[in-house]
């Protein structure tokens, strides 16, 4: 496992030495972390405080702030292999340290970085072509309903309350992002076929996170997520350039948090300076090595293909 | 009783669910990368016996149960209660017709059983997983037959009836598989 792991580090670094991406190894200790209510940072106390007065440092869950303060100073494609820190994580699919591989492509829109990404697949794993489907044609297919319009969303609703499991969250859920992750995760995500990979694009305008809204449709953003044999494997954006916009998400994640109780965030006013100073239209992706290094070696835990897992470690 | 979030959630840990004290068989963490991280839990409902799977959001807390298991050994039936006894503080423990449910046909006395008291009452009694029994009635084998093809059906003094090998007598003792009710071997007195 060790040798195969090693060798797919060297696929990596080949892949993109062949395309002229450039790697960067950016810091794993912040003065800020993520606003994302779903993510949540560790923290560790630095002994001697910072010129800000800061202390407290956190564990970066993934290298996207620092790699495009290095965008909007470069303007040139760059990748990252590195290891990021999740708090809250444990699982077959999880460990709370683990190994993401994150690049951005300039002057890329989303559907060129899509068919990248299958290369890569296809170079790594020996995958067959990509399938491309909407987030909606999803819900369409396998659930009959609209998840744009609030009567579909209401209608996923009833269908998750029909689930004897689901019944008594459902039944009180009132957030439609919620409704809706979870109608994908427990009905939809295990239909994809396991042998091709399936990349989900235009998420809800709820669901951006930090891609930028579509031209044509405001209803749903350029972000996409990549599935293949069962795992979730990648997510990726079209990139949002705007800072006004960036710091409003910042703003909306900080109201969720309180809505939902969890302690605000500080917002990194360092990513919302380096926005301000022009950024490059791009798209970017990250991706986790062990889920596809699992993949290839066909493993059943992240642990199987981990030197130590945390339970070791 | 302490209440326990998801994040305390394992195999083992004893929770209320629907009025009733369960046992978390299974539990399995889904977190999307960028949504609503949840746990698919596989619980047994303890008095029931019934397997369910539930759906939590993560980070909702659940009431725990005051459920203890006890290794205590079988004394006697009064008729109407199964009494059981701790050996080591002497203490004694009755469970009703509903907590002994099908263990009562594999009560030996002085045999240790497992018993799950919830709220300081039995709600289950789990024999041990192997019990000598004697033979009460059963049809004479045929002779000479040692191969025990297809066999007989030997009640045994519980009142268990269990399928032995033809060549097994009325007053010998055998040895029972509790867990499948399957005749295991005879017993030398």
């Amino acid at each position: 496992m060790l040798v195969k792991r090693a060798d797919f580090m060297r696929q990596v670094r080949q892949f993109f030495y062949e395309r002229k991406v450039t790697e960067v190894d950016t810091h794993l200790l912040s003065q800020f972390g993520v606003t994302d209510c779903h993510l949540n940072n560790l923290t560790t106390e630095f002994k001697y405080p910072l010129a800000s007065g800061n202390r407290t440092l956190y564990l970066q869950t993934s290298p996207e702030y620092a790699m495009k303060r290095i965008l909007a100073a470069y303007g040139k494609d760059i990748y990252q292999l590195s290891h990021v820190v999740r708090d809250d994580e444990i699982g077959r699919f999880h460990n709370p340290e683990f190994t993401l591989l994150e690049w951005y492509r300039v002057g890329y829109d989303d559907i060129q970085l899509i068919a990248e990404v299958s290369e890569l697949l296809v170079e790594m794993c020996g995958a067959p072509e990509t399938k491309v489907i909407t987030y909606q044609q999803c819900f369409i297919d396998h659930l009959g309903e609209d998840p744009l319009t609030t009567s579909g969303v209401e209608n996923i609703r009833q269908q998750l309350v029909e689930q004897p499991a689901l019944t008594d969250w459902m039944s009180k859920e009132a957030d439609e992002s919620t409704i809706l992750q979870v109608a994908f995760s427990e009905l939809i995500e295990g239909k994809f076929p396991a042998e091709v990979p399936v990349c989900v694009t235009e998420f809800p305008k709820s669901q951006a996170a930090l891609a930028k809204i579509d031209l044509h449709n405001p209803r749903v953003s350029r972000r996409f997520e990549f599935y293949y044999q069962g795992v979730e494997l990648a997510n990726g954006y079209n990139e949002l350039a705007d800072p006004a916009e960036q710091r409003l998400r910042f703003d909306q994640d900080n109201q969720q948090r309180k809505q939902l109780n969890l302690p605000t965030q500080p917002e990194d006013t360092r990513l919302l300076a380096a926005l301000e100073s022009g950024f490059p239209a791009c798209s970017g992706v990250a991706l986790g090595f062990d889920r596809l290094l699992m993949i290839a070696c066909r493993a059943k835990s992240i642990t199987e293909v981990l030197p130590f897992s945390i339970q070791t470690a | 009783m302490a209440n326990y979030s998801t994040s305390e959630f394992k195999g083992g840990l004893k929770i209320m669910q629907d009025g009733e004290p369960c046992s978390i068989v299974e539990n399995e963490m889904v977190k999307p990368g960028k949504g609503q991280a949840f746990n698919r839990v596989k619980i047994r409902k303890l008095i029931s016996g019934k397997v369910v799977e539930k759906t939590f959001k993560s980070g909702e807390s659940v009431e725990g149960a005051d459920v203890i298991e006890l290794e205590l050994s079988y004394l006697y039936n009064d008729g109407e209660f199964w009494h059981f006894m701790n050996n080591e503080t002497f203490e004694q423990v009755p469970a009703d017709a509903k907590a002994v449910a099908d263990a009562e046909k594999w009560l030996v006395e002085q045999d240790v059983c497992t018993l799950t008291l919830w709220e300081g009452k039995p709600i289950n009694v789990q024999p041990p997983n192997f019990v000598e029994l004697e033979i009460t009635e059963t049809d004479p084998g045929l002779k000479g037959d040692t191969a025990g093809t297809g066999g007989k059906p030997a009640t045994l003094s519980t009142g268990a009836v269990v399928r032995v090998p033809l060549f097994v007598q009325i007053g010998e003792v055998i040895k029972v598989d509790t867990r499948s009710g399957e005749y295991v071997s005879r017993v030398q007195k």
